[in-house]
């Protein structure tokens, strides 16, 4: 079942193209987003979404705009977590986890929606200074990682295997003017969506030079049943464990009785 | 139909966890056993990451025992001061076996101690109970009259200090095997998700000599308190105890059971140990492969949340 995402759009049409305080001074752009809610229910049925997000580009060149100059990402990013790549080999015949790195604070999940493909938008520097795209994300090891060597291998694991079970995603093409400074986004969250604050990020790219970015944050919860079990078992570990104690007590007793032959 | 795992953190189909639930409760019925050694392995077969499988095994082991032991506490056969020196024992083993899971989750060969721990365990037992049903079944043919070892037969265990008189079984033992022995069984439940009385069972009989009339329902006595245990402390320390999962498996597991019971009174003793036999080989051969071919992926990714 699909959720229909209602356009919200600010008003974005009646800002004068004024120059932005925070901005370089030669950068009039102005990047706006909007979402419908700031709030997504996971319900026991949930089988992933897709989320629309809608922006305006401000203060732009229209001769530059008409040539299709400017370029957007947008990017869905889930709760950052420490996450750890382990590497099985084979000892005395047997696979076992032997080696391990962890990386620092790397998200959960992430969608990433573009006009085009990120590497022909800006120079991969570029895109590596602000970490967006699997390829670029920052994967910072954390403790002892010997020389080195196997660093690049554990970072290619990790994006391998982040994509192939669908929770990095990415679709060069998701992003679509719908008029000349209005754009739509894409963007997906996985059926197996983390909880927690989700960030999306856009940017907007003027002839491969970054320019303006935009920041909104997706509260992703879980409802009804789901979410008050995970709570208890999280918040009240106790009463949450003797309460399945009890329960096996209550199941094996009343099976007792009911089928009860002498 | 699916359901969702609020702990497992995934969607399942619920026909195959009830399956899996009346399954093993119909062998468990027909064998008299737990039935954890089936389910826990059974679940990690179908995905559910170990740590949750043997926290929820536990839980499942609790229902299975209770009903089982009522039954034996109406026919008196609970020996309760033997089964509260085995309980002691059993909650120092399960605490130690919880501190040990930790552990191993935390480095990460969580996964392989518990799929080495089952391929040891299965294929021992299995292997012994196997050689000793075929020579019960060959004799049987021969109409030879099986005669078991007679317990009474003193060994060193009999020449243990702190004796202690347990009125019901009609013995004078020492407490250190019996609480040695709890312990023992306690680690197995923490780190397996295992009741354990597929191994308590012999040993109390041929180790100990305990009459074999008071046996099963003292063991699973001492099972329901120290399954009990292990389930609040998994909950309490790793959060691994999926409930929901739990209460189909339980529901699916005392109704497969009473079919199992009767399916079981129509086999002889030797034959159902034999098929008993072959179950327990062929998981631990199934888990035994599992761990030598290679692997199609030899990566794998943990977040600090749920670890695999």
């Amino acid at each position: 079942m699909g959720i229909v995402w209602r356009i919200l759009i600010l008003g974005l049409f009646l800002a004068a193209p004024v120059v932005a305080g925070a901005e370089p001074v030669d950068f009039t752009e102005k990047l706006d987003i909007g979402i419908s809610t700031d709030e997504i229910s996971i319900t026991s049925d949930f089988r992933g979404a897709d989320l629309t997000i809608f922006g305006a580009i401000d203060g732009f060149d229209s001769r530059l705009l008409a040539q299709g100059k400017y370029n957007i990402v947008v990017a869905l990013e889930g709760p950052k977590e420490n996450t750890t790549v382990r590497k099985k080999e084979r000892v005395f015949g047997i696979w076992i986890n032997t080696n391990s790195m962890t990386f620092e604070l790397v998200p959960e999940s992430y969608s990433l929606s573009s006009t085009r493909d990120i590497e022909t938008i800006a120079p991969p520097g570029d895109m590596n200074n602000m970490g967006i795209g699997v390829a670029h994300m920052p994967l910072t090891p954390i403790g002892y990682i010997g020389d080195g060597s196997n660093l690049t291998e554990f970072r290619d694991a990790f994006r391998r295997l982040r994509e192939t079970t669908g929770v990095y995603q990415r679709d060069p093409g998701g992003v679509q003017f719908i008029s000349s400074s209005l754009f739509k986004a894409s963007v997906r969250l996985p059926a197996d969506v983390p909880n927690g604050v989700h960030i999306v990020r856009a940017y907007l790219f003027r002839d491969g030079v970054f320019v303006a970015a935009k920041a909104l944050p997706l509260r992703v919860v879980k409802t009804g049943l789901e979410q008050a079990i995970t709570r208890a078992a999280h918040e009240q570990p106790f009463l949450y464990g003797l309460t399945a104690v009890l329960l096996a007590v209550i199941t094996g007793w009343l099976a007792s009785i009911v089928f009860r032959r002498d | 139909m699916t359901v969702y795992l609020p702990i497992a953190e995934l969607s399942v189909n619920i026909l195959i966890i009830l399956g899996m639930g009346a399954a093993v409760g119909f062998l468990s019925g027909m064998f008299g056993v737990g039935g954890g050694f089936l389910i826990t392995p059974l679940l990690i077969f179908y995905n559910i990451p170990p740590v949750v499988a043997v926290a929820t095994g536990a839980n499942q082991v609790v229902a299975s025992s209770i009903s089982g032991a009522i039954t034996h506490f109406r026919r008196g056969t609970i020996d309760i001061k033997l089964g509260t020196v085995l309980l002691c024992g059993g909650l120092a083993g399960a605490t130690v076996g919880i501190w040990i899971f930790a552990m191993l989750r935390r480095i990460g060969q969580l996964d392989l101690v518990i799929s080495l721990a089952y391929v040891l365990l299965l294929g021992t037992v299995g292997s012994l109970m196997l050689w000793e049903s075929i020579i019960a079944l060959r004799r049987a043919a021969k109409n030879e009259s099986v005669t078991l070892k007679r317990p009474g037969q003193h060994n060193w265990v009999h020449r243990l200090p702190l004796k202690m008189r347990f009125k019901k079984s009609k013995i004078y033992l020492s407490v250190i095997p019996i609480a040695g022995l709890g312990f023992c069984i306690g680690v197995l439940t923490s780190v397996m998700g295992v009741g354990g009385g597929f191994i308590m069972v012999p040993a109390m009989i041929y180790l100990l000599r305990i009459p074999t009339n008071v046996v099963v329902g003292t063991s699973l006595f001492q099972i329901i308190f120290v399954s009990a245990y292990t389930v609040i402390v998994q909950a309490t320390a790793n959060y691994t105890v999926d409930i929901v999962l739990a209460f189909v498996l339980m529901i699916a597991g005392v109704i497969g059971a009473q079919y199992g019971v009767r399916v079981g009174q129509r086999l002889r003793g030797e034959q159902l140990r034999a098929l008993l036999a072959l179950l327990v080989l062929a998981v631990g051969i199934r888990l035994a492969i599992e761990l030598v071919i290679p692997p199609k992926e030899i990566y794998s990714v943990v977040s600090a949340g749920l670890g695999f």
